[in-house]
């Protein structure tokens, strides 16, 4: 049997990420009326309720909030990537994302700064966002 | 505080399916066959049972309810989609239906083949509240409650010095409970050793800090309290319920501080409307799907501070006899994972003065809670 993996399922809110992983850019929705950035992609500002979004460029710059090392696959997909460090990051944008550390000899701390960096995932499918320290 | 629910409903039926892992019996059977005990340990006939409150993220419906038990008259049902917060909130619904007279028994059942049918990593991607995460961080490989919840526990270790043999304890603490029950799927004992030497599952929890997959059923029955006093066993009293919801639940990460659960806001609302104060509380089945999560509520139920978590588990006794009794029945961790259905059943039993060799020396008044879905929290308390 072939072993599907996960894949995204972009909405017309979560598009412009998807795209802009693959175009090499982080994408982050940006409240059209009272400027809010927030993530995860979503119809309406929690700030102002508006539902006008815009689209900003983040620095791609952040710091390490928690992360976890996954030694157990629970989809056989990624049973190749183990162990597998995934690390929950504060944005400068005062947002939060998770990628995969790509720097293992990097000991982790929270408040250490990390870059975050993109790789095509699923034969091009799709691209993740990956994590380096900075 | 309101009084809000105070006593208004008590819990007069419980029923329990037997634990295993490899039940040979269907989804459906299970909580049907865990309904009919409780509505017999009531003293009730199915046709008394005018209230159903199903699993949300179960396989039942309240029309098979009907169906197999031939309710004549079902007048409310609902459901309380907070994955294993749920059951406890089912009871906060119970209870609102029949201290405002819509209905007179309420049943809630549970029961599934979480071992031998469809697993964990697989019933997760299919549930409308993972669907955020099911977008964002499930393409990565992060996918199961362990995964997600590691963050939470490795940030709660890094900013207060929480180590992984406090989550050995309450492991532990759940198999010597487990032990004594005759009804639990983990019999041997644990030691530190065993706990610290279980394989990494998501770092920093080990498969010792980790919940059991099992096939079982559980249900309770919820009827207004001035009817409660002349059934066919003793009743529970609700004295408070509550809910809470952390910010932004649909994704951990997301969450202003990971450190805190949606019990938090739940506790002071049902302790509030119970007027007890933690000290009254003779026993606690709090919800264990992961060691850490135990040990997080200890501090959102407000036992002992944020971040003094890790120095409250070192310095308390759990056992049945000590100082907290926690967990009295194994837990999820080593009873077996009936959604926390079997916490309740528990704490039943324990103010009925029924719970077998781990019953607690005249348990008058306990607490349950339930946990679910990245952060939703759940608290009764009850009395005898």
């Amino acid at each position: 049997m072939e072993i599907e993996r996960l894949y995204p399922l972009p909405n017309p809110d979560s598009q412009p990420y998807w795209d802009g992983l693959r175009d090499r850019r982080l994408m982050l929705q940006q409240c059209a009326d009272c400027g809010t950035i927030r993530h995860y992609p979503r119809p309406v500002c929690d700030q102002c309720y508006s539902m006008e979004v815009d689209w900003t460029e983040a620095s791609r710059r952040g710091t390490v909030h928690s992360w976890s090392v996954s030694h157990h696959a629970f989809h056989p997909s990624f049973k190749a990537d183990l162990p597998t460090t995934f690390v929950t990051v504060d944005l400068e944008e005062n947002v939060r994302l998770v990628g995969i550390l790509r720097d293992p000899e990097v000991t982790l701390s929270i408040g250490m700064p990390v870059q975050v960096g993109f790789e095509d995932a699923a034969d091009g499918a799709f691209s993740i966002p990956v994590l380096f320290a900075a | 505080m309101s009084d809000g629910l105070f006593e208004k409903g008590a819990i007069t039926g419980i029923g329990e399916t037997a634990y295993t892992r490899g039940s040979g019996k269907s989804d459906t059977a299970l909580p049907m066959e865990a309904a009919l005990k409780a509505i017999a340990d009531a003293g009730l006939s199915p046709k008394d049972i005018d209230g159903v409150v199903p699993y949300a993220s179960g396989s039942t419906v309240a029309e098979d309810f009907i169906t197999n038990l031939g309710l004549p008259d079902l007048r409310y049902s609902a459901t309380t989609p907070l994955g294993g917060a749920s059951c406890v909130a089912g009871i906060q619904a119970a209870v609102s239906a029949v201290a405002t007279g819509l209905a007179n028994h309420v049943l809630i059942p549970i029961g599934r083949n979480g071992y031998s049918g469809s697993r964990i990593g697989n019933r997760v991607q299919q549930m409308p509240q993972f669907r955020t995460i099911g977008e964002y961080e499930m393409p990565l490989g992060t996918l199961a409650p362990a995964q997600l919840y590691s963050h939470m526990a490795r940030r709660h270790m890094e900013l207060y010095g929480t180590k992984s043999e406090h989550f050995a304890k309450i492991a532990m603490n759940g198999r010597k409970h487990a032990a004594m029950n005759d009804n639990a799927l983990r019999q041997a004992p644990m030691s530190l050793d065993d706990h610290q030497s279980s394989r990494m599952i998501a770092d920093p929890l080990r498969l010792f800090d980790c919940c059991l997959e099992s096939d079982g059923g559980a249900a309770v029955i919820v009827s207004a309290s001035e009817r409660a006093k002349d059934m066919a066993s003793k009743p529970a009293y609700i004295m408070g319920v509550a809910e809470g919801h952390p910010d932004s639940p649909s994704a951990i990460t997301q969450r202003p501080d990971i450190t805190t659960l949606g019990t938090a806001k739940a506790a002071p609302r049902a302790f509030g409307m119970a007027g007890i104060t933690h000290s009254d509380i003779d026993v606690a089945e709090i919800y264990d799907c992961f060691t850490y999560i135990v040990l997080c509520q200890l501090e959102d139920l407000g036992f002992c501070k944020k971040g003094e978590g890790g120095d409250f588990v070192s310095s308390t006794s759990f056992g049945f006899d000590g100082d907290l009794p926690l967990n009295t029945h194994g837990g999820l961790l080593s009873q077996a994972h009936i959604v926390g259905m079997n916490h309740v059943v528990e704490l039943v039993k324990q103010l009925r003065g029924d719970a077998g060799a781990a019953q607690v020396k005249d348990a008058r008044i306990g607490l349950v809670t339930g946990y679910g879905d990245m952060g939703d929290g759940t608290v009764a308390i009850m009395r005898s």
